[in-house]
């Protein structure tokens, strides 16, 4: 293990921004809203709708229903792992940044892992936005070249003689993780599988 | 272009913040712009010319500015390189729009047939040391490595022309999987590997 995990996280994203800093960004923000709506790219009650649907309407809870279904459903499992986009949308989950949709399976002999280490792409439709950490350098630099230092920063832990796989997302394909269901979760009912399904299980840097 | 975007196997960032609050928007300004960026993109060009416009935003300001700071470069940057203050008054995007286009996406893929002949599953490859001033979604991380090719993902639109209005030149799209000892060789981790998406003009077949 390398010196640099125990220096401070990130220093540079430390940085507070103070409120005049914050004024000269929405200042600048609104410039380019009122550029949109003047040019007749977008209305006002457009733009308010989109801030709408991915801070309320999409989030994970599409993906975990994704998942508790797959665990319960052999049929729908295979097709989601042949043709992810098709079996997404059966339950109604499509759209901008997952038009084309991966799903990778983890086994006892395969843990996967997601990143963007060009930029911070992500499966919006069963996801929704990513987390900060997602988009941020410590992840996106690390995460390919130790992943499984990184898996353990999430406090979890793989099997040497289980293989890592991290899946870069360097094209305008989306992955998602389908975790392994736990052993205690086995007799569960679709609903309740859902609710176990976590975010992060679905980037692939914690097991259930 | 080799920017400073290009983060993967940098080892100089310190620890994942995973732990801190996650929202989804931190100020208001961010919300209003996530909704300005994803609505501009057909008047201001498409996605990878937007990724572009953040490559080329100044090194320091990209590491010490946070993941909206970046769109908000980007978006003010395509402003200027297409005089868009001076363009025509178009008709805007409505509520009904956004909800079509939230859901529908814009698709990547293309039925034609690409001019270059795919190469097969299973085939080794290697990354060329290809180094274009523009944009690129080839990595740094994997240029020189050999890798074999696991999936044809089909033909994708090629990010490398479509970013600086020089056409969609289509072309085959793989899963190509990259060792973690070819790409880091003191890498302890024998069986782990890299999976990325890579277009047919950044690899050769590999004769070694």
């Amino acid at each position: 293990m390398s010196e640099h995990h125990d220096t401070p996280s990130n220093p540079y994203l430390e940085k507070r921004r103070d409120s005049e800093e914050t004024e000269k960004l929405t200042k600048r923000v609104q410039k380019i809203e009122q550029l949109l709506i003047d040019k007749g790219v977008v209305t006002k009650e457009a733009l308010d709708r989109i801030v709408e649907i991915y801070e309320n309407d999409i989030g994970p809870l599409n993906g975990s229903r994704v998942v508790a279904k797959a665990w319960i459903d052999k049929g729908y499992k295979k097709r989601l792992l042949t043709d992810a986009t098709s079996a997404i949308a059966e339950l109604g989950y499509s759209g901008l940044q997952g038009e084309h949709m991966v799903v990778v399976e983890n086994t006892s002999s395969v843990h996967n892992i997601v990143v963007c280490t060009l930029c911070s792409c992500y499966p919006w439709p069963v996801l929704g936005l990513p987390p900060k950490w997602y988009k941020e350098a410590p992840y996106r630099s690390r995460v390919v070249i130790e992943p499984r230092e990184v898996l353990k920063e999430f406090g979890t832990d793989i099997s040497p003689n289980t293989e890592v796989r991290v899946w870069d997302s360097s094209a305008e394909m989306r992955y998602m993780v389908l975790p392994q269901q736990p052993n205690y979760a086995k007799k569960m009912s679709e609903e309740e599988l859902a609710k176990l399904v976590t975010r992060d299980s679905m980037i692939g840097v914690q097991t259930l | 272009m080799n920017g400073i975007h290009d983060l993967g196997g940098l080892q100089c960032f310190g620890k994942i913040d995973n732990k801190s609050e996650d929202v989804k928007f931190v100020e208001d300004w961010e919300r209003r712009l996530f909704a300005s960026t994803l609505c501009s993109f057909g008047a201001l060009g498409p996605i990878d010319a937007f990724r572009h416009a953040i490559e080329k935003m100044d090194p320091v300001h990209y590491l010490s500015s946070s993941y909206y700071e970046h769109w908000l470069e980007a978006v003010e940057s395509r402003i200027n390189e297409l005089n868009f203050a001076q363009s025509d008054v178009g008709v805007p995007l409505t509520v009904k729009d956004i909800e079509t286009i939230v859901v529908t996406g814009a698709h990547y893929a293309r039925e034609s047939r690409p001019e270059n002949e795919p190469f097969e599953i299973g085939l080794e490859v290697r990354a060329l040391p290809y180094s274009p001033e523009g944009h690129t979604r080839l990595p740094n991380y994997v240029k020189g490595k050999k890798g074999i090719i696991t999936e044809m993902r089909g033909t994708f639109v090629f990010p490398d022309t479509l970013a600086h209005g020089l056409g969609e030149c289509e072309q085959p799209l793989y899963s190509v999987r990259f060792s973690s000892t070819e790409l880091w060789a003191n890498s302890n981790s024998t069986n782990d590997a890299v999976h990325i998406d890579l277009w047919h003009s950044y690899l050769e077949v590999s004769n070694v």
